[in-house]
């Protein structure tokens, strides 16, 4: 039984049925990293997926961007409550990143520039789930937004989807990664409100 | 140490800091304590069932069940203008907590600390302003505190006093100064952020807190400094 509160309610927004438990809409884009925004120039970026036989799959800049892409219109989560509806977005599906790679593990660690890292279940990554991004609105997405690129995971909040993306590592186990050592779920589905341990 | 459900917290005491902002004093039976940078969910329920919820730093830290939090207001903001302006000493809301594991100083730490905050983003800088302040620790603490005004910082009158003892205070005010003031007035520079922190060459551990470009300048001067990305932990206002 929630606790009421005295006098609260009068600037309430509305209920909106796109938004999960305890979000607010924001119509602006919060940027929310845990250090400073690394910049990575083109010429020096690459991303690659390692499986466990220590096989790599690496792309540039400009193989990577020469692979299939799709627009992508949806719905951001973040932990700290806002989402942002209706938002467009271009990458590449994880679905093509790994058609030729061969793994028996079911988990992944994504690593970013600047150190970040955190763990996603493959099968939240495949079947149109999840995108590498490389356009927002229809521009390249902005450093402070994790350009060059970031891993796009829509359906689970947004600190899933790592900013500045250099690759995923095939693991075993479903190990944490940054946030989730620091207080946040293992997965994170906002309808289930998997904000914390 | 954390709880898992939301706690029942009774408003024991508000007192204004700025025109803007306001330090609630929370009474939260069964609160675990927790560590100067960490923060908190507060969940308002009106009395039709209607909710909301949103995150706030915690001002206070240590054991005990009395939490300190201080809420700018958020111009069209539903939460803060409620609790800045409405929320009287009795009234009850609900909080989680304490939550954060990173953003956080612990006073075994001996590196020197280097905080940067803008706005109300020194509360949970002064958390651990206040935290070093009452431990033996002999690290070293500096803050550089971004306002607009002198009227816009929060716990003015406390970080004077802090400065008096235990650290190294810097203002910088983006709009106007007071009278006599010898420095530039305007947005911080990485010059002016690289002249009031720690050299590189001290390893600093560094809190940035406030609004996102705020943040955003001073850790590109931070590592434009020299600065290890890896030692600059940030945390920015969402929306």
């Amino acid at each position: 039984m929630a606790q009421f509160t005295r006098g609260f309610g009068s600037r309430r927004r509305d209920a909106d049925p796109d938004l999960p438990p305890g979000q607010y809409l924001t119509t602006d884009f919060p940027v929310l990293s845990a250090g400073p925004t690394p910049r990575i120039p083109l010429t020096e970026w690459s991303f690659s997926i390692r499986t466990e036989t220590g096989e790599t799959a690496r792309w540039s800049w400009d193989e990577f961007t020469a692979l299939p892409s799709e627009e992508v219109s949806t719905d951001i989560h973040c932990v700290t409550r806002w989402s942002k509806l209706g938002t467009s977005w271009r990458g590449v599906a994880l679905d093509t990143l790994f058609e030729d790679v061969e793994t028996s593990f079911d988990f992944v660690m994504a690593h970013s520039y600047g150190g970040y890292t955190t763990n996603v279940p493959l099968e939240d990554l495949l079947d149109g789930k999840a995108w590498v991004a490389y356009e927002f609105d229809g521009e390249p997405l902005d450093p402070e937004h994790g350009g060059p690129a970031r891993l796009l995971v829509p359906h689970l909040y947004f600190w899933k989807s790592a900013k500045w993306v250099r690759g995923l590592v095939m693991q075993q186990h479903d190990d944490p990664g940054f946030w989730e050592q620091n207080g946040y779920h293992l997965r994170g589905d906002p309808w289930l409100e998997e904000r914390y341990w | 140490m954390r709880t898992t459900g939301w706690l029942p917290a009774r408003i024991a005491a508000v007192r204004p800091t700025t025109s803007h902002a306001r330090v609630l004093t929370l009474d939260v039976a069964g609160w675990p304590g927790n560590d100067p940078g960490q923060h908190l969910d507060i969940r308002l329920t009106a009395e039709d069932g209607y909710q909301a919820e949103r995150s706030y730093s915690i001002a206070s830290s240590g054991p005990g069940e009395r939490v300190e939090l201080a809420v700018d207001t958020v111009p069209d903001g539903e939460v803060s203008p409620y609790l800045v302006q409405a929320a009287e000493v009795g009234d009850m809301l609900e909080v989680k907590g304490p939550l954060g594991a990173y953003f956080v100083w612990h006073e075994t730490d001996t590196d020197p600390v280097q905080l940067i905050a803008g706005g109300s983003g020194i509360v949970p800088l002064l958390a651990m302003a206040r935290a070093h302040d009452r431990s033996a620790s002999t690290a070293p603490f500096r803050l550089l505190y971004s306002v607009r005004t002198p009227g816009d910082a929060l716990y003015r009158d406390e970080i004077l006093g802090l400065s008096q003892r235990s650290l190294d205070l810097t203002w910088a005010y983006t709009r106007e100064a007071p009278e006599g003031w010898a420095e530039p007035v305007g947005r911080l520079t990485a010059d002016r952020v690289a002249a009031a922190t720690w050299p590189p060459s001290q390893r600093p551990l560094t809190f940035i807190c406030g609004p996102t470009r705020f943040v955003e300048a001073a850790a590109d001067a931070m590592v434009a400094a020299g600065h290890d990305p890896a030692r600059v932990r940030t945390e920015r206002f969402g929306g």
